[in-house]
């Protein structure tokens, strides 16, 4: 377990070579606030987007008049139009998260530093981040960020095998974002998503996985336990067991994929066997897209 | 003792415990190995999957074999087990176990050995007395029968000898009191009396004889026949093909015994003779001390050679050549029509011959040798060489040994000589006397129609009598010897050819020469030959055919050797008589070889023994061994055994890399000489410095440059060169850099390096510190060097001296700068006796190459360019330094030149000298 600075510093050199994230404001009437994100029409924002001749209906002190002067029409200095977008977190906190193979960070740490690289990145695009389950409501600013650090903490070592995402607190035509392995059973994400879905929330699923989960590279007697020691099975031979459990976990992967086209979301499937780089490069893509 | 076809058991009611072995099936199948407790997220994933496999809960069936199988190993182990039990042998009472122990039995005398120990321990089981006889050494007095525990521990020194039973074995058989049982160990070669033996034996008590069906082969003596040494090879049994092969032995020029030649030839099934002919160039002919059949430890196998092989090397030198086409006036012609039946003449001048060692020199008509000659001659004559030497019109015109005896002739001569029997002189021809015993031409008869109508006279000195081993009717000596050392000169007061005597037309010139061995004897001495001579063994064989000194055996009369018989007295071997030696060998030259026959009723059997094998050992090692397998089984099975099998695997993977690897030395050794001297190459010897090292190659190349493009020497690549792998001699020079820090060369290398030096190479030492240091040990590069030459053969030094032809072999310098510029250049010294002449630029040097040049110069840093061909290294300042640099290169091209051209430049000095001649 990792205290907040440390996961901070490391979420921040995650972050720090890619450029501010831009999230995909689709619909901005329902949310309405303004951020960085400019919406490639003129409108209210900060940012220079273009220039016009003034129309009678303008209002005087909108003329610029540096630019006016230098012909003989006026010109009306227009801004882009930029609007903020609110997107929810969810990190499995499960035990099932706990588990690493030797000599590697256990999914539940990944899970964290890639949700607060995402996080940064977010903030700084202007985006209002929040936390489902921790109860760290989206907000804008640096101060979100020690938030979400400490949200993200408090997550950790859950009493359950496997967790469930929450969509408490989402607001509609938001956009969220679920890490987890998705090992446990699918009908609470389903219903998650589904819900989601219907209030039109869009998002990335990603899912986290061990090398060894991917491999099953084990053999002979052997006792399999849930983390939590709740779930048991005993096998004389594991090895033979491995083609069948590859299956499943195939199954399960292309089960989750069905659910994201269904939805709308976006499925990727990372192993903390890699570099994380790839899996925010990832959700920097899925978070950025614009539809 | 349970037995079972051909194994017993010595406790064989343990076997019962087998019965067990069911059981122990049910009690095996013991719980499966302890599982291993995993955490793992997955299992979400496992729940409901099922084990294919239901047997795998148990122990697998195959670990349970292992089990089963120590167990029973264990049992049948402690049981007993015992392969060829030996049934105890019928018959009691005395044993005598006669073995022929000829040399036909050497090849498997072990088997013999064991074969008898077997009967020995069988009649000891008995407690029957036993005797142990070997046929061709009988012991003295009646049968020794003692009990078998007693002969055990002596029948190891039992040992075949290389002669056959004599005729006393029927009479010695027949001689025996008392029954006894005969176990006789025959050597399967068929010889006369043995019948009468086996009904000797037969009248005591049973008889069973053993023989080994292995064949018995031979080897006749070698003769000379056409240029050709035969030989035949025997064997006893006909019916297979067999392939033998023969190899000539004898010493090489350093002494050592080694194979000389190898020829291979087979018998064809119908066959028990083959002839074989080899081929020898007279040199490995004359050297061939042995023949033997490879393969076979047999005295009948090998068969010695003695003079009659040995042709004789004789120089033939006449004094006067001059006279083309006179053939049979030829001072030579008698001689050679003498020689060459028997002997090997050689061609050739003086010191030439010498060298090849022959065994005769004949001076026809020869006066004078030079001192040189004079010298080599005697040190040749003190080894034991003959000199042969005939007058004629020149010795007798010349001064030799008139007032002094020369070294070279047995006697002093008279001047003039005389001649008898002519138009102008009185009386008639003389004919000759009969030889004086003590002579050795002692013996032959003198034929009435020799004449001698001229000789050269010998001085009549007080040993003049010692010396004439012949003389003219009237008493003057016709022929006369000195010894010299161990050899001895020889000279014919007449001429070798008929000019003044009919001796050389005469059949008594080639016996005397044979007397005086200077043709050897092909035939074999008969027996009126050896009639009251001695001989004493020098070397003797044995049954095995290996040779040995003969120091206890007495001096042989020579009516004993005519028979050719080997035997006790007189084992085979080399026989040495007062002037040749003669070979004894185990085959004669008629001798054949034929199987022994045995009657019906005698009970044959093979030699095998069949061992008494116990397994109870092995039996127990095998459980061991199999509960070790179960034991890895165990723990590969619970999966506690990965890590380290993988381990083991990367181990021997790494293995087989490292089995690989040295493969490529050979092939490379041939390119390196391939590249080094298919183009002129400039090299220098690697340093271990890699710096140093890239500064020497890049330097040579840029000499290899500057040459290329202003001479005619167009140089390859510079080569590295590795003192102690490579070798040097491709290379006309090396440029060897001196560091403080490389590895002093083995011995090994500096002989290289000497040899190097003294055939012309040249070596550039430089030690690179001529900025800090003058020549001397003042730095430690300068001391690294001192170290390095000490074991060099490196003539005096001087510094360059200006006259020296390296200042002009190409450019005309007077510096030798490289980076740095010092005048310390040391080569080797001009010879104290040049001096200037006057006229003349420069003195007369000495003629070869320099062998080193020593400096400190840092010249191939100056020299050094890189891949485009820009200097490496910065030389001096500005166009000065251009300059210096340009010097160093024109030093380079002179030395170079100097090594490839030598001393040509030194004789350039003469052509206006020359030229001047011409003009006149």
């Amino acid at each position: 377990m990792r205290d907040a600075p440390s996961l901070r510093a490391d979420a921040d050199a995650l972050a720090a070579p890619l450029p501010p994230l831009m999230a995909d404001a689709e619909h901005l009437a329902s949310t309405m606030l303004l951020g960085d994100h400019g919406r490639r029409r003129s409108g209210m924002g900060e940012e220079f987007w273009q220039y016009r001749p003034a129309m009678p209906n303008d209002e005087a002190r909108l003329i610029d008049w540096r630019r006016s002067a230098r012909s003989d029409t006026h010109f009306i200095r227009e801004k882009e139009w930029q609007a903020a977008q609110t997107i929810l977190i969810w990190v499995d906190g499960a035990q099932s998260m706990e588990f690493a193979s030797k000599g590697r960070q256990t999914k539940a740490d990944r899970a964290r530093t890639l949700a607060m690289a995402v996080a940064i990145l977010l903030l700084r695009g202007g985006e209002r981040v929040g936390l489902t389950g921790a109860d760290v409501p989206p907000r804008r600013g640096e101060v979100q960020l020690l938030r979400l650090a400490a949200g993200l903490l408090s997550i950790g070592g859950g009493s359950t095998d496997y967790g469930a995402p929450e969509i408490t607190g989402m607001l509609s035509k938001s956009r969220a974002l679920f890490i987890s392995d998705f090992m446990g059973p699918l009908e609470p994400l389903e219903a998650a998503l589904t819900a989601a879905a219907d209030r039109g929330v869009r998002g990335a699923l990603l899912q986290i996985l061990d090398p060894e989960e991917e491999a099953f590279p084990y053999d002979g007697r052997t006792v399999f336990e849930s983390m939590g020691g709740r779930l048991q099975h005993e096998t004389l031979q594991a090895g033979a067991l491995r083609d069948r459990y590859l299956q499943r976990l195939a199954e399960r992967k292309d089960r989750l994929a069905e659910l994201a086209r269904i939805t709308g979301w976006q499925v990727d499937c990372h192993h903390t066997g890699e570099s994380a780089q790839a899996a925010l490069m990832w959700l920097f893509g899925a978070l950025e897209k614009v539809r | 003792m349970l037995t079972i076809g051909p194994l017993g058991f010595t406790a064989p009611f343990l076997l019962l415990a087998l019965i067990a072995l069911p059981i122990l099936w049910f009690l095996l199948r013991a719980v499966p190995p302890a599982p291993i407790r995993r955490r793992f997220p997955g299992v979400a994933l496992l729940l409901g999957l099922s084990d294919d496999e239901t047997q795998s809960d148990k122990t697998p069936w195959w670990l349970l074999l292992l089990r089963i199988l120590a167990v029973a190993a264990v049992i049948v182990g402690l049981a007993g087990p015992v392969l060829n039990p030996r049934s105890e042998a019928a018959g009691s009472g005395p044993l005598l176990v006669l073995a022929d122990g000829t040399w036909a039995d050497a090849r498997d005398w072990a088997r013999r050995l064991d074969r008898i120990e077997v009967a020995v321990t069988e009649a000891g089981r008995a407690g029957r007395p036993v005797a142990v006889v070997v046929a061709t050494d009988l012991p003295e007095g009646s049968l020794p029968f003692q009990a078998a525990d007693a002969w055990l521990p002596r029948l190891g020194a039992l040992s075949p000898n290389p002669w056959q039973p004599d005729d006393t074995l029927a009479g010695w058989a027949a001689a025996q009191d008392g029954d006894f049982d005969t176990i006789w160990l025959s050597d399967g070669i068929d010889r006369a009396g043995r019948d009468d033996v086996l009904a000797a034996l037969e009248a005591r008590g049973s008889v069973s004889v053993l023989e080994s069906g292995r064949s018995v082969f031979g080897l006749r003596p070698a003769r000379f026949e056409d240029g050709l040494i035969r030989m035949t090879a025997l064997r006893a049994q006909p019916g297979t093909e067999a392939l033998v092969t023969v190899t000539a032995r004898g010493l090489d020029p350093a002494g050592i015994e080694r194979e000389l030649a190898r020829i291979q030839t087979e018998f064809l099934p119908s066959e028990t003779e083959i002839e074989i002919d080899l081929t020898l160039p007279p040199e490995l002919r004359n050297r061939i001390t042995r023949f033997e059949l490879s393969g076979i430890r047999s005295a009948a196998a090998v068969s010695l050679t003695d003079d009659a092989l040995r042709r004789r090397e004789i120089a033939l030198i006449a004094g006067r050549d001059d006279r083309e086409g006179l053939e049979l006036l030829s001072p030579l012609h008698y001689l050679e029509k003498a020689l060459v039946p028997n002997a090997d003449l050689i061609d050739g001048s003086l010191l030439d011959i010498l060298q090849a060692n022959p065994d005769v020199i004949v001076f026809a008509d020869v006066a004078r040798v030079t001192d040189e000659e004079t010298a080599a001659l005697t040190e040749w004559l003190e080894g034991g060489g003959l000199l042969l030497r005939f007058a004629g019109p020149r010795l007798a015109s010349s001064d030799i040994s008139r007032d002094l005896e020369d070294p070279l002739m047995p006697v002093r001569l008279r001047i003039g000589g005389r001649s008898v029997g002519g138009a102008m002189s009185w009386g008639a021809p003389k004919a000759l006397r009969a030889f004086a015993e003590g002579s050795p031409f002692f013996g032959l008869p003198v034929p009435e129609d020799v004449t001698v109508s001229a000789q050269v006279l010998a001085q009549p000195d007080p040993d003049l009598a010692d010396r004439a081993i012949a003389s003219l009717a009237d008493g003057t000596p016709l022929v006369t010897r000195k010894p010299v050392g161990s050899g001895q000169i020889v000279l014919f007061h007449v001429t070798a050819n008929a000019e003044w005597s009919s001796l050389p037309l005469s059949g008594l010139f080639v016996s005397m020469l044979e007397r005086l061995a200077v043709s050897s004897r092909t035939a074999q001495p008969d027996a009126a030959e050896l009639e009251g001579t001695v001989w004493e063994a020098s070397e003797v064989l044995d049954a095995f055919g290996a040779l040995g000194d003969a120091e206890r055996l007495r001096g042989l009369p020579g009516e004993r050797l005519a028979e050719g018989v080997p035997a006790a007295d007189m084992p085979p071997g080399l026989y040495a008589g007062a002037d040749r030696r003669l070979a004894l060998n185990v085959i004669g030259a008629e001798d054949t070889l034929a199987p022994a026959v045995w009657p019906e009723r005698v009970s044959l059997s093979g030699m095998d023994v069949r061992e008494e094998t116990r397994f109870k050992g092995a039996f127990l090692t095998a459980a061991l061994l199999i509960l070790i397998a179960d034991l890895i089984a165990s723990l590969w099975l619970s999966g506690k055994l990965r890590p380290r099998g993988r381990a083991m695997a990367g181990l021997v993977a790494a293995a087989l890399a490292f089995g690989a690897a040295p493969e490529t030395w050979a092939q490379t050794e041939d390119e390196f000489a391939l590249a080094a001297t298919s183009e002129v190459a400039l090299a220098y010897i690697v340093t271990g410095n890699e710096r140093v090292d890239e500064v020497t190659r890049a330097g040579l190349e840029g000499l290899s440059r500057v040459l290329y493009q202003r001479t005619s020497i167009e140089p390859s690549e510079p080569i590295a060169v590795n003192l102690e792998m490579d070798e040097i001699s491709f290379f006309p020079f090396l440029y060897w850099a001196v560091t403080p820090d490389q590895p002093i060369p083995s011995d090994l290398a500096y002989a290289k390096l000497n040899r190097y030096l003294r055939t012309g190479g040249m070596i550039l030492f430089d030690t690179r510190d001529a900025d800090t240091a003058r020549f001397g040990s003042s730095s430690p590069n300068g001391r690294m060097l001192r170290q390095l030459a000490r074991p060099l053969d490196v003539p005096p030094l001087e510094p360059i001296p200006d006259d020296h032809v390296l200042t002009r072999t190409f450019y005309l310098i007077q510096d030798f700068p490289g980076r740095h510029v010092s005048p310390d250049v040391w080569v080797e010294a001009a010879p104290p006796d040049a001096e200037q002449v006057d006229g003349m630029p420069f003195r007369n040097l000495n003629d070869g190459v320099t062998p080193v040049v020593i400096g400190g110069n840092d010249w191939a840093a100056a020299w050094a360019v890189d891949r485009r061909g820009a200097p490496v290294y910065p030389v001096g300042r500005g166009f000065a330094g251009d300059r210096q640099r340009e010097i160093a290169y024109r030093f380079g091209v002179n030395l170079i030149m100097h090594v490839l051209t030598g001393n040509y430049k030194s004789d350039q000095v003469h052509v206006p000298a020359l030229l001047d001649r011409l003009g006149q």
